[in-house]
């Protein structure tokens, strides 16, 4: 039985089968999971753990690894402010305590409505707008109080709700196309391209020695 | 194993130049040339992770003289190697410092303080002042990652060795390292416990005190131990080990490296079960395994009543008298004897008595003679073997550092394993070519394995067969692990299987994978119809097994039994057949703990037992090594040589074996076997009989591989370090009688499989209901509920659901259990484990079909 | 004056707004130098790289015709590319990702051919949830053209590429520890030796590991010749790059320029690119090359930007990110938040990485917050150079990776320029600009 709704449970299948090794879809197919779930329940990371052929120990253990994963609920709305030197200079630490009291929560903490969960962030990559803000993962380029303020209530308001999805990064864009052709063939054309290439080398030695002897 | 003739590059330590062979770690050529470079996360079985960065040395380079870890660096020649520079010395007390900067300062409530590398470590380098006066990060004090293990996340320093050992070594990453940074912690999974089988070793390698047994904590100190070293017989493998005990209390036993066997590792049941041996020595319950024997008894008005010596073994000497007969007296059992109580107990029975019913198996394992007469592999053989075949049950559950030699043959050097099996095992994963077969067809299988045509209707497609043949060949350098996987399968069919195989691959050797401690020895020692002292065979002679001697008790031929060691009742299959003979027949029980057996027993007498005795024993695969005493037997237990000997002059014969070292002694004279003054004086790794050995170098013990030992003081038998040479044995005069050709097995017509029923698996597991497990109520917890596992389609149509009671319609009586599904159990079987209760009955004599070389069971709703 | 006539080579399309779609990418030129690529033999693809002298734009600055020619001894298997971009301050593969992702493909593809692999990955990181949307369009995008897949437009070259996200780990930059994460697992980097992916990388096959910028370069030096890439900038920097400007500037952003052309003086103060410090500010201190970087003063403004001029003066051009401090703003506060980032991104394998940031780290808090001693100064440094021995450049290190020695940068730059200001804390009880 599996824990994964349909879609989901088949964009995983889909995912496994991307990689030469099962295992090396672990991240995705954690994103998936969180996608679902919210968070990493124990039963999201039983079935990683089948997917991937791994053990939930060894799975927890490497979500662990990783800031996006969260082992235990969070809020609707994950919300990072960046406090990283680009962004403490333009006020990040402020802007991270004014973030604080505007969603009543503590860093670290889901507010009390379980709307949002706020994190101190490490460099988002977005410094010519610091500081950065982002919600579930997507940039919401809001710099002042004001404008936190404003995102916040849009945000209760379901206005960003196109812009700011749940958590999970992967589920809007899915893969299409794809290589299709059998392995034996895609040797074959290996085999043939390195050929051709021993023989021009070959060739091309062969012109050096003859321009030496003349 | 290095040999250290074959060098060809050199390398400068510290301005001496050494040799060694390119591709070794330099902090092992360093330390054989006496240079020791400090380390934490290094151990000398795993692969090194160079994480610790405790070994750091000066290597010059192209850009002068770096710091490299030594501990990873594989030497090249021309390798110019500083270790005592102050740039060394400066990173490697940085090193040391880091690592104490967040660990609790603990150390006198510390389990590992006095024996703990980092405290050595900080006592030879340490500065003795801290300069980090900031906060130490804090856990939760210790939490049970499993039942037998704690963790104190406070006091680890993220060597990786625990999680390394379970990913690496045992091949389940039960525990892993979570989060990132100095937040790092080892975490099992909230859903699945610690509960591996070779969880004590991570204890054993935890070079601080991060991770404790529930079974040790608390319970000594180091410095009040002592130990021994010794073999650990609770199973067939022969793992080396140091007991240890403080006072005449046994505390602890870890794993010692031998080269040839274990490597250093354990399984938990040979480690935690120590509580069996001590035992219950108050309890008067007779009936009970965890209730240790003290003083001989005779059953009197009904009761077994405590007596002297003297009147117990005056009873004893009267029952066999009033036997009427040589061939009215025989003896079960054996397996848990030392070599010379084996050889003294045949001296007795046979040599005084004239009695060729002997059996030390229950029924459970292989033809004796079959056994003796196969070209022999051992443990090495196999892990260096590039094809092997297991026709076994699931060898991490029965022979579980087998299990893991193996397990890392297959994993990392990508031998070849064939697997023949009946039901999932835990190297499935790792096989190259899986033929699947059901009970009864092993040995169909086995004939088309040598060239006979593919019966129709078994699992096998051509294809596989054809690929396993393939890598067979003729059977070079394959090595065929050969076992009793299944308690209700027709012995004779994996008789048959064997003997297939041996005639039909003459260059292929076998290790044969019989569980119970020494029953390699008892049968050297000749404890089997045929079989001789000294390996011996007599082809003119004939007696009866255990399954004959049972059926003579129960009709009176067989008058007068000696149990020797383990209990009839638990390891008999048909229960009922040996209960009724037991009832019917005189019995001398000669054990050191209670059990069912004792219920008929008319003497017992007392003995004792692992790491009470002195004397050797012999693993699967043929090595003779010593068992030391650690502690004195409780009460007046004797030791198995003595009984033997006292019970023959009560008899009325003096067997000139009176003492352990005796025994040893005549054992060596007469046959050749390798005595105990030969490995007490000198080999450490013990002695194949009848294989070539070469000499071995023992490593010096590192104390950071293997904490606990070389800390603690060693007493009796020889320091565990040097050098030794082991004896070539060739050279004596074993006698190999038996060959292959003279073991006939007639073929044993298996029913057709009915497609209403299921094919019955009885399969061992490590955790069962013996002696060891119910004395030792730690590891006890363990043991799970018996259930009956099958594929899932084969529950389907019942419309049940895998952890429902099912009705199970067996050929003696209908019974209710739980049914699991598992899809790597083969359609139309089904697998339960031997030797487990429901609702404290034992199920399986009433599961087997005793009438049929195979079981079926049908399964109903309840 | 900052020199702006070069041409714009990855950033071309800056001011095109949908220049992440497919057809205002082909209607600019995409796709026709994979179609040149095609038709040339692929050894001559890689020596038109060569030829260009291209940097890697990771941090590394290795070459990449060398390091794709160095391990032709052995045919390569895969391809990764490095989109983890998580070293502070930089995000110029951001721009690139989200805003030219079929750029990125086209490269990639042109340099799959030149290897000859068959299958590549995109590691991105997952925090750029947007730019992992667009390139998996761009991916199907090249999949649906043809340029993508089996038979690639007609040739007899196919390939795959698969986009794998991160998920929040700035040490699965590190080229190992991403092959790590691409493996399933934690972001452990690889102990060295092998010192090169090259040798055993992704499932321990020969693997390729170049960043987004370096394949981004690709189609434009495909289509003008290596020769045209190399007629820019100058000595061993070629070509352009992207820098990120960042801090306390009037203009941050990503500015494409031509290499050793210009100065940090230029970059940071010409009205065109970062337009100089607000009113009435001074330069305290810039950081050159990401934060694992040693810090300039002003002295050093003029320096141009290359990589062998910024290496001469002891510190690198990393990542291409600069970070400006004015004199408003706390040098002990700004390295305290350097040395956290590395205390919370040390992955945690080895001692001195794992437990000297967080020990660097809690005395750089005392510091800046109350309770700095002011033998925390030399312990400090004696710390640093437990670390990364000596405090040379480039370092020495006791660690697995270079994430350990980085973290020495900040405090011993600081500490070396900026001595009385640490001291002034400790006498201050706490940050005396708060
Ligand atoms: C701690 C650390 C973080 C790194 N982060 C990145 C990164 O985010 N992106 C990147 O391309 N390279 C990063 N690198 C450099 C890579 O290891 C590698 O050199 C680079 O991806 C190679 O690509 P290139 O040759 O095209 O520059 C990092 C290196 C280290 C040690
Ligand atoms: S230096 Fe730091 S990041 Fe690099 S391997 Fe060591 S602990 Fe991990
Ligand atoms: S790094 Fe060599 S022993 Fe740990």
């Amino acid at each position: 039985m599996s824990h994964f709704r349909a879609d989901i449970r088949q964009r995983a299948e889909e995912l496994v089968a991307l990689y030469p090794r099962q295992r090396s879809a672990m991240l995705p197919l954690l994103h998936l999971a969180q996608e679902q779930d919210g968070y990493l329940s124990d039963e999201g990371i039983a079935e990683v753990a089948a997917l991937t052929g791994t053990t939930p120990a060894d799975v927890r253990g490497t979500a662990s690894f990783y800031d996006m994963f969260h082992l235990e609920p969070v809020g609707r709305y994950v919300v990072g402010v960046c406090t990283n030197v680009a962004c403490l200079l333009a006020g990040g630490e402020e802007l991270l305590e004014h973030a604080s009291s505007t969603l009543g929560c503590a860093v670290g903490a889901t507010s009390d409505d379980g709307l949002f969960t706020l994190e101190e962030t490490e460099c988002l990559a977005d410094c010519n707008l610091a500081p950065c803000v982002q919600v579930n993962h997507r940039y919401v380029r809001t710099t002042t109080p004001a404008t936190f303020d404003a995102m916040v209530s849009d945000l209760r308001e379901g206005r960003l709700d196109h812009d700011v999805p749940r958590h999970g990064t992967l589920i809007r864009v899915k893969r299409q196309g794809g290589l299709r052709v059998s392995k034996d063939d895609i040797a074959a054309e290996r085999a043939e391209a390195l050929a051709a290439r021993t023989a021009r080398a070959e060739a091309a030695a062969a012109a050096a020695a003859a321009q030496e002897n003349k | 194993m290095t040999d250290v003739t074959r060098t060809n590059v050199t390398i400068t330590v510290d301005g001496h130049s050494l040799e060694a062979q390119p591709g070794e770690l330099l902090i092992e050529v360093a330390e054989r040339a006496g240079s020791y470079i400090p380390r934490f996360c290094y151990h000398p079985r795993m692969e090194p992770v160079g994480v610790c960065r405790m070994c750091l040395v000066e290597v010059d380079g192209p850009r002068g003289a770096t710091l490299q870890p030594a501990c990873y660096l594989k030497v090249t020649d021309g390798m110019n190697v500083t270790t005592g520079s102050d740039k060394v010395k400066k990173a490697q007390d940085g090193v040391l410092e880091f690592l104490l900067a967040n660990h609790p300062l603990d150390c006198p409530v510390c389990d590992k303080g006095g024996e703990c590398p980092l405290q050595d470590q900080t006592l030879a380098h340490g500065s003795g002042e801290t300069r980090f006066v900031e906060e130490k990060r804090h856990f939760v004090k210790p939490i049970a990652i499993g039942e037998l293990v704690l963790l104190d996340r406070e006091r680890c320093i993220q060597c990786s060795r625990c999680t390394r050992f379970a990913s690496e070594v045992a091949g389940e990453a039960q525990i892993a390292f979570a989060g990132r940074g100095d937040l790092i912690e080892v975490a099992p999974s909230p859903t699945q416990p610690f509960d591996s089988i070779f969880s004590g070793n991570t204890v054993q390698i935890c070079p601080v005190g991060a991770l404790t047994a529930k079974p040790y904590r608390f319970s000594a100190r180091p410095w009040d131990l002592e130990q021994v070293e010794s073999t650990c017989t609770t199973c067939a493998v022969g793992c080396r080990v140091a007991v240890q005990s403080s006072g005449n209390r046994l505390t602890r036993v870890l794993g010692v490296d031998s080269e040839p066997v274990n490597h250093g590792w354990l399984c938990d049941k040979g480690r935690f079960t120590l509580d069996s041996i001590d035992g219950d020595c108050d309890s008067r319950d007779v009936l009970s395994a965890a209730t240790r024997i003290t003083e001989p008894m005779v059953r009197i008005e009904g009761e077994l009543t405590p007596v002297s010596w003297g009147v117990a073994l005056g009873e004893a000497a009267r029952l066999l008298h009033e036997a009427g007969g040589a061939d009215a007296i025989g003896a079960i059992g054996g397996a848990s004897l030392t070599n010379e109580g084996a050889f003294a107990w045949e001296r007795f029975l046979r040599g005084a008595i004239g009695s060729e019913n002997l059996d030390a198996q229950f029924g459970d394992g292989l033809d004796p003679v079959l056994l003796q007469s196969l070209p022999l592999a051992s443990i090495d053989d196999a892990a260096n073997a590039p094809v092997v075949l297991t026709m076994t049950g699931d060898l991490r559950e029965e022979l579980p550092v087998l299990f893991l030699r193996l397990r890392e043959s297959f994993a990392h050097h990508h031998h070849t394993l064939i697997e023949l099996a009946s039901a999932p095992s835990a190297l499935r994963s790792l096989a190259s070519h899986v033929l699947a077969v059901r009970p009864g067809e092993t040995s169909v299988i086995a004939q088309a394995l040598v060239g006979a045509t593919l019966p129709v209707g078994t699992l096998v497609s051509e294809s596989e067969l054809d690929a396993a043949r393939a890598a067979l060949g003729d059977g070079s350098g394959v090595v065929i692990v050969a076992g009793r996987a299944n308690a209700a399968e027709d012995q004779r069919l994996v008789d048959h299987a064997i003997a297939t195989l041996a005639r039909g691959l003459p260059r292929a050797k076998f290790l044969v994978a019989l569980r119970r401690s020494n029953v390699r020895g008892a049968l050297d020692m000749g404890l089997a119809p045929r079989l001789r002292p000294g390996r011996g065979f007599d082809a003119a002679s004939a007696g009866r097994d255990t399954h004959a001697q049972l059926v003579a008790m129960a009709d009176g031929t067989q008058r007068t039994t000696v149990v020797l060691g383990g209990c009839v009742i638990g390891n008999v299959v048909d229960v009922a057949l040996a209960a009724r003979a037991l009832t019917a027949a005189n019995v001398i029980a000669v054990t050191g703990h209670g059990g069912a057996t004792l219920a008929f027993a008319d003497v017992v007498l007392p003995a004792s037992v692992q790491h009470e005795r002195t004397g050797t024993v012999t693993n699967l695969e043929g090595r003779v090594t010593a068992v030391a005493p650690k502690i004195s037997a409780p009460g007046s237990a004797w030791p198995d040589v003595a009984i033997a000997a006292e019970l023959a002059l009560e008899w009325g014969e003096d067997l000139g074996l009176g003492s352990v070292e005796l025994a040893a002694q005549v054992l060596e004279e007469t046959t050749g076997y390798a005595a105990l003054s030969v490995l007490q004086d000198q080999a450490y790794d013990g002695v194949v009989m009848g294989m070539n050995v070469t000499p071995v170098a023992r490593h010096a013990m590192d104390p950071m591989a293997f904490p606990g030992i070389r800390s603690t003081k060693t007493v009796g038998l020889g320091d565990s370090t040097g050098t030794t040479t082991l004896l070539d044995a060739t050279s004596g005069a074993v006698t190999l009688g038996a060959t292959v050709a003279d073991v006939v097995i007639a073929p044993v017509d298996v029913p057709l499989a009915d497609a209403y029923a299921l094919r019955l698996v009885l399969a061992r597991r490590l955790y069962d209901r013996g002696i060891a497990m119910q004395g030792s109520p730690d590891v006890a917890a363990l043991v799970p509920e018996t259930t009956l596992t099958v594929h899932p389609r084969d529950l389907d149509h019942l419309g049940l659901a895998s952890g429902a009671k099912v009705k199970v319609r067996a050929a003696a009586t209908d019974f209710e259990i739980s049914v699991l599904t598992d899809e790597t159990v083969l359609r139309g079987t089904c697998v339960a484990p031997l030797g487990t209760l429901v609702d404290g009955v034992n199920l399986v004599a009433s599961m087997v079909d005793f009438s049929s070389p195979v079981t079926q069971l049908r399964l109903e709703t309840p | 004056m900052a020199s702006l006539d070069a041409p714009r080579i990855v950033s071309s399309r800056r001011d095109v707004a949908d220049s992440f779609t497919l057809n205002r990418y082909l209607e600019t030129g995409g796709y026709v130098a994979l179609r040149r690529a095609l038709t040339m033999f692929p050894e001559a693809v890689a020596a038109e790289v060569d030829k260009a002298s291209l940097l890697g734009r990771g941090g590394a600055g290795f070459p990449a015709g060398r390091k794709w020619s160095m391990l032709r001894r052995s045919p390569i298997s895969y391809l990764v590319v490095n989109g983890d971009e998580s070293e502070p301050a930089t995000f110029k593969d951001h721009y690139l990702v989200e805003r030219d992702p079929h750029q990125l493909v086209e490269g990639v593809i042109i340099a799959a051919y030149a290897l000859q692999v068959t299958q590549a990955f995109i590691f991105l990181r997952g925090e750029f949830a947007l730019g992992l949307e667009r390139v998996q369009q761009a991916l199907n995008d090249a999949y649906a053209l043809g340029a993508l897949g089996s038979k690639i437009f007609g040739s007899n070259f196919s390939l795959d590429i698969v986009v794998h996200p991160g998920a929040g780990a700035y040490i699965c930059g590190e080229e190992t520890s991403l092959l790590e994460a691409l493996e399933g697992k934690r972001g452990f980097p690889r102990i060295k030796p092998p010192f090169f992916p090259a040798v055993t990388g992704l499932y321990g096959e020969p693997t390729v590991v170049n960043n987004v910028e370096t394949m981004s370069n690709l189609p434009w030096i495909i289509n003008n010749g290596g020769e045209a890439f190399a007629a820019l900038g100058a000595g061993r920097s070629t070509g352009t790059r992207l820098f990120a400007l960042a801090g306390d500037v009037k203009n941050p952003g990503v500015f494409e320029l031509e290499m050793v052309k210009n100065s940090f003086r230029d970059i940071i103060f010409d009205p065109a690119l970062g337009g100089g410090l607000a009113e009435g500010r001074t330069l305290k201190a810039f950081i050159p090359g990401g934060v694992s970087a040693p810090w300039f003063g002003p002295d050093q403004l003029d320096t141009p930007l290359g990589q062998d001029e910024v290496g001469a003066l002891g510190s690198m051009l990393g990542s291409g990110s600069i970070v400006v401090m004015d004199d408003a703003s706390c040098v002990v506060r700004a390295t305290w938040r350097i040395t956290k980032f590395f205390s919370r991104e040390s992955c945690g394998q080895c001692t001195p990485c794992r437990e000297g940031s967080g020990w660097i780290e809690r005395i750089m808090y005392r510091l800046e917050h109350g309770g700095g001693r002011l033998e925390d100064l030399d312990l400090l440094l004696d710390l640093c150079d437990n670390i990364a021995p000596g405090l040379s450049w480039p370092p020495q290190q006791t660690t697995i990776c270079v994430l350990g020695p980085s973290i020495p940068s900040s405090v011993h730059s600081a500490l070396s320029m900026f001595r009385d200001d640490f001291v002034a804390h400790v006498n201050h009880g706490g940050c005396p600009h708060d």
